[in-house]
């Protein structure tokens, strides 16, 4: 199994100073997965995210990202996934257009790749009407959707999506999560992280991250089963509440 | 008593877009109120306008029984205001923010104590940290203490729990509640569906008009049909089946189940929920249960979005 997963965690662990940021974290994520990656503000996911995408060095333990080595192939990997965040992933002053032309640029994908593939993408989303159109102009759950199929224009194996439907409203943040089913019935991978207590049962797994740890990891029925809850909240809460308490590092 | 905000027919607009389009509201005193949509609904552009930062083009607006134009500077001196933004300075510590915050309004830390004292208690351990390397949920704390600092009758939150855990959310509205008991009017908005419960009346803003402005139980009771909840293991195929079904108007996940109205507004609850349990029967779905369940507030506000939706195109 471990060789075929889209991501393999074992012991990964990140150190700033004296504070354990990540503090052995073992995991797996298999493929065409839609993995929720939970935890109060300042329990490690930002460092576990940035280590997984190849933008941060870990200090302890080892982890596979699309098969490639976090501390040796960080360069495959970026080439092999795709990111979108909601504080930052299209350029605003671009046109939609622009925008798919920039991240195909960057992608090293052929410019016959990228007229097919901004036409395709477009007419999918029914966007073809605002391919000239500013990124700032466009409506912001539109412009998440957007974010999203451009972060699948290289085709990845993996996705990693950093609290995709933040500010949503609640009709296109359920169309976002259509999309997300979608990607995984075609084999991506999906990693996303989310405060929506209501999406994270929408993943296949979760996993919930307190102080540094994974204090649990599992299918939401079963870990709803295992408190005796009726709702990934309660669980949610249940775990985190002692660590709430204390102000983390932002790290 | 006269209402502690009064909004009469404000409009605002920027170029082409109307941020605000002709919205009247009123809140009483003492109340916690709820502004509750998406980004880009409309909320930031009237909390600026009700804490006198920029002007409304047209319509008027009262907070304190003072006119938000003519009596600004009175104004002022009595709101406490919350930006979206974490707008503390970073590179101070947090002891130091505050005691700035309490100079601007001619106070101390000192002085207001006590008023602040169920929140700043929670902050006094780590006073002499940078205010820009404390955690979210600790961020929002100091936010909240500094807008509290010169003892406003009112305060105006905007989005105080947006990118906050649960759990920290959770806390964030538990001070709140505390503050009002203390008898200060607090106005919040919110991106959280299941935060409207914790208000004691919420407006349902999307693209700058109020969708319906009463107490969040009235609103999830004036779901105008039977609302059911269809649950499978395999959700996914069950939602593309629901969606396949002629009778379905909507369909939406909601946790682990799926809510569903039909189409045929005369139809009784219990004739609907055995058609859906003979569609699924035959459709494969051995597991499938189907059974009828109170609508929330946010079934209302995604029905409102749709019919809003639906008069612009036929117009």
């Amino acid at each position: 199994m471990n060789g075929d997963a889209a991501i393999v965690a074992k012991d990964l662990t990140r150190s700033f100073g004296r504070f354990v940021a990540c503090d052995h974290i073992s995991f797996d994520v298999r493929p065409g997965e839609v993995f929720g990656f939970l935890g109060a503000n300042g329990a490690g996911k930002t460092t576990a995210i940035r280590m997984l995408t190849g933008l941060l060095k870990p200090s302890g333990g080892q982890a596979t990202v699309a098969g490639f080595d976090v501390y040796t192939q960080s360069d495959s990997i970026k080439r092999h996934i795709g990111y979108m965040s909601q504080r930052f992933s299209l350029y605003e002053d671009l046109t939609v257009a622009e925008n798919i032309r920039l991240y195909g640029g960057i992608y090293d994908l052929a410019d016959a790749a990228i007229r097919d593939r901004t036409a395709s993408m477009l007419s999918r989303l029914g966007f073809e009407h605002a391919a000239h159109e500013f990124v700032r102009a466009i409506p912001l759950g539109w412009r998440q959707k957007l974010a999203f199929s451009v972060a699948l224009l290289h085709e990845p194996r993996i996705v990693f999506l950093d609290e995709p439907t933040s500010g949503v409203d609640p009709v296109t943040r359920r169309q976002f999560w259509e999309m997300i089913y979608e990607t995984a019935a075609a084999g991506t991978t999906v990693f996303v992280t989310t405060h929506y207590m209501d999406e994270a049962e929408y993943c296949d797994r979760i996993s919930i991250m307190v102080a540094g740890r994974i204090g649990a990891i599992g299918a939401p029925h079963d870990l709803k089963r295992q408190c005796g809850v009726n709702s990934i909240d309660e669980v949610f809460v249940r775990l985190v509440r002692p660590a709430a308490t204390q102000p983390g590092s932002e790290a | 008593m006269t209402d502690a905000v009064v909004v009469d027919g404000v409009t605002k607009r920027f170029g082409a877009t109307a941020a605000l389009a002709d919205v009247s509201f009123a809140i009483h005193p003492s109340e916690l109120f709820g502004f509750i949509g998406p980004d880009g609904a409309g909320k930031t552009t009237l909390f600026r306008i009700l804490t006198t930062l920029i002007a409304p083009d047209a319509g008027s607006a009262r907070v304190l029984d003072l006119d938000v134009i003519r009596d600004l500077w009175a104004l002022r001196q009595r709101i406490g205001y919350m930006a979206g933004r974490f707008s503390l300075y970073p590179d101070l510590s947090v002891e130091e923010n505050l005691s700035f915050f309490a100079s601007v309004f001619g106070t101390t830390i000192g002085a207001e104590r006590e008023r602040i004292a169920p929140i700043y208690s929670q902050l006094e351990p780590f006073r002499d940290r940078r205010a820009g390397a404390l955690s979210g949920g600790m961020k929002q704390k100091l936010a909240l203490c500094c807008a509290l600092v010169h003892r406003p009758d009112i305060l105006f939150l905007d989005e105080p729990t947006t990118g906050v855990d649960a759990v920290s959310r959770r806390e964030f509205w538990d001070l709140l509640a505390g503050l009002q008991r203390a008898g200060l009017t607090a106005v919040v908005s919110t991106p959280y569906m299941d935060e409207a419960d914790r208000c004691d009346r919420v407006a349902l803003i999307q693209h700058g008009r109020l969708l319906a402005v009463d107490a969040p139980a009235a609103i999830a009771r004036s779901f105008d049909r039977p609302l059911l909840a269809a649950r499978s293991e395999r959700r996914h195929d069950l939602l593309r089946a629901l969606r396949e079904y002629p009778h379905t108007a909507t369909a939406y996940p909601f946790g682990e189940s799926i809510h569903v109205t039909d189409r045929r507004g005369d139809i009784a609850v219990a004739a609907q929920q055995a058609e859906l349990r003979a569609y699924f029967a035959s459709s494969g779905f051995a597991d499938a249960t189907v059974e009828p369940i109170a609508p929330t507030v946010e079934d209302v506000f995604m029905a409102r979005m749709n019919a809003g939706a639906a008069a612009e195109t036929t117009t």
